[in-house]
C-alpha cells in the first residue's frame, strides 16, 4: 500500500471491506430483488399495471436498498475506532468521507444499476423501458448516497439510530426520486423530453456530491467531540 | 439588549418573564381586530365566503417556513457564532413550526375540497410544504433521539441548514412547474394583486399570527432553559448521591 496516497487507500480499503463485511455488496441486489417481488404479490400479477408503474417500483426499491445500506457507510468505522483516526488525520476529512461514500456508491449502488434491467423483466419492462431507468439510476444514485452521507454523519453515535437516519434521510431524496422517475417515464412515454428531467436529476446528484461531504465533515466534527 | 447579553440564561428569563404579559396580551388585541377585519372582509365573487379560510391558511403557510429560516439562522449561530442559547431557541421553534406547517396542510385541504374538488393533489407547492412538515418531523425526533442537548444541537444545527434549500423550492414552486395551487399574489414584482379589502385584513392577521408565534416562541424558550436546569440539578443530584 505503500504507493497509494491515504485518499485512493482510504478508497480501495473501504471497497474491500464493503466486499467482505455483512453478506457482502450483493445483500443489497437481494433487498432490491426482494422488493421488486413483492410488489406484484401486493398488487396482483396485471401486466399492464406493472408495466406502467415498473419504473417507480424499480425506483423505489433502489431507494430502500440504498437507504437500509447507509448504516454501514460510517457506523462501523465508528464502532472500532477508525473513525477517530481519520478525524485526527492530515488528509482533510471532506475528502476522506466523499472517498467513503465514492466506496460505497461503488460497492452497494452499482450492483443495484446493473441489477435494475435484469428485475425490469419481472416487472414487464420492455428494453427501452429498462434501459432509462437503469440510466436514471446510474445518474440518481450518487445523489441517494451522498445525501444519505449526511445522515449517516449525524446520526453516527447513535446505537438504533437505523429508523432515524431513514427520517432525516427521506425528506432529502424525495426530489431525487421525483425527477428520477419522470426522467424514466420521459423517455417511454413522453410528453416532456427526457433530457429536462435527466439534467436536473445529474444537477442534484453533482450538488449533493458537493454539499454532502461539507455537511457531513461538520456533522462529524461536531458530533464526535 | 445586545445579542451577547442575551447569551445569559438567567437574563433571558428575567426578560420573558417581564414580556409575555405584554405579548399575550398585543396578541390577543391583534387576533381581536385582525378577526374583526376578517369578518367583515367581503366574499370573493368567485368563492363566496369560502375565501375566508386564506385569512388562517396563509399566515400560517408563511410562518412555517418563517419558522425554518429562524431555526436556520439560530442553527448559524450555534455552529458559526457559538451563542449558547442559539440551540434553546431552535429547539424552542421547531414544534410551534411544525404546528403551524400542520394548520397550513389542514386548512388548505379543507379549501381545496369546495374549490378543486380535491383534499390533496401532488402539485408542487403542497408537495414541498408537506417535505417541510416531514423535514419538522425529523428535526423533533433528532432533538429526542441525541441525549445530551448540546450535541442534538449540532447535529440538528446542520441537518437545518441542509433543510433550508427546501424555502426557496417552496417560494418558487407556484412559477417553475404547472401547479395547481395560486400563484404569488402578494410578495411578487409589480407588486400585489389582491384587491386592499382582502388584502388589509390579511395582513392584519398575519401580524396577529407573528405575535403568536413570538409569544408561544418565548414561551417554549423560556420552558426549555428551566428543563435544562432542572436536568443539571437531577444529574447534580444523583452524582452527589454515590
Amino acid at each position: 500500500m505503500g504507493a497509494l496516497t491515504p485518499l485512493a487507500a482510504l478508497l480501495v480499503r473501504d471497497m474491500q471491506l464493503a466486499v467482505r463485511l455483512g453478506g457482502g455488496a450483493f445483500i443489497g441486489v437481494l433487498f432490491f430483488l426482494m422488493v421488486v417481488t413483492l410488489v406484484p404479490f401486493a398488487l396482483g400479477p396485471d401486466l399492464a399495471l406493472l408495466a406502467r408503474i415498473g419504473s417507480a417500483i424499480l425506483w423505489l426499491g433502489a431507494l430502500l436498498a440504498s437507504l437500509l445500506g447507509l448504516d454501514r457507510l460510517l457506523a462501523s468505522d465508528y464502532e472500532d475506532g477508525s473513525l477517530d483516526l481519520i478525524l485526527m488525520a492530515s488528509t482533510p476529512l471532506e475528502l476522506a468521507v466523499a472517498a467513503k461514500a465514492l466506496a460505497h456508491w461503488l460497492t452497494t449502488s452499482l450492483p443495484l444499476v446493473v441489477a435494475a434491467p435484469l428485475l425490469g423483466v419481472l416487472l414487464n419492462l420492455d428494453g427501452r423501458a429498462s434501459g432509462a431507468v437503469a440510466l436514471t439510476l446510474l445518474a440518481g444514485t450518487p445523489a441517494l448516497t451522498y445525501i444519505g452521507l449526511i445522515g449517516a454523519a449525524l446520526t453516527v453515535a447513535l446505537r438504533r439510530g437505523g429508523l432515524l437516519l431513514a427520517v432525516l434521510v427521506l425528506p432529502l431524496n424525495i426530489p431525487v426520486l421525483i425527477f428520477g422517475v419522470a426522467a424514466s417515464n420521459a423517455a417511454i412515454v413522453g410528453p416532456l423530453p427526457f433530457g429536462t428531467p435527466f439534467g436536473i436529476l445529474c444537477a442534484l446528484s453533482l450538488m449533493s456530491v458537493v454539499i454532502g461531504p461539507f455537511a457531513a465533515a461538520i456533522a462529524l466534527r461536531q458530533g464526535l467531540d | 439588549m445586545t445579542l451577547i447579553q442575551l447569551a445569559n440564561p438567567s437574563r433571558v428569563l428575567a426578560l420573558s418573564e417581564r414580556a409575555l404579559p405584554w405579548l399575550i396580551a398585543a396578541t390577543v388585541l391583534a387576533f381581536v381586530v385582525g378577526g374583526v377585519q376578517a369578518w367583515l372582509a367581503p366574499d370573493d365573487y368567485q368563492q363566496g365566503a369560502t375565501v375566508k379560510i386564506m385569512f388562517i391558511h396563509v399566515p400560517a403557510a408563511w410562518l412555517g417556513i418563517f419558522c425554518w429560516l429562524l431555526m436556520s439562522i439560530a442553527a448559524l449561530g450555534t455552529l458559526v457564532w457559538r451563542h449558547p442559547l442559539a440551540d434553546v431557541a431552535a429547539k424552542a421553534a421547531a414544534p410551534i413550526g411544525a404546528a403551524f406547517t400542520l394548520i397550513c396542510l389542514l386548512t388548505g385541504a379543507l379549501w381545496g375540497r369546495p374549490m378543486w374538488g380535491a383534499y390533496w393533489v401532488w402539485d408542487a407547492r403542497l408537495t414541498s410544504v408537506l417535505v417541510l412538515f416531514l423535514m419538522y418531523l425529523a428535526v423533533i425526533a433528532l432533538w429526542r433521539t441525541i441525549e445530551d442537548p448540546t450535541r442534538a444541537a449540532r447535529a440538528v444545527a446542520v441537518f437545518t441548514l441542509v433543510g433550508a434549500i427546501n424555502i426557496p423550492i417552496i417560494k418558487f414552486s407556484v412559477d417553475w412547474w404547472n401547479t395547481l395551487h395560486q400563484g404569488a399574489s402578494v410578495l411578487r414584482l409589480g407588486g400585489s394583486t389582491i384587491h386592499p379589502s382582502i388584502l388589509i385584513p390579511l395582513i392584519a392577521m398575519l401580524v396577529a399570527f407573528t405575535l403568536l408565534f413570538l409569544t408561544l416562541h418565548l414561551a417554549a424558550m423560556h420552558n426549555e432553559i428551566l428543563r435544562r436546569r432542572l436536568r443539571t440539578m437531577l444529574m447534580m443530584q444523583a452524582a452527589a448521591a454515590r
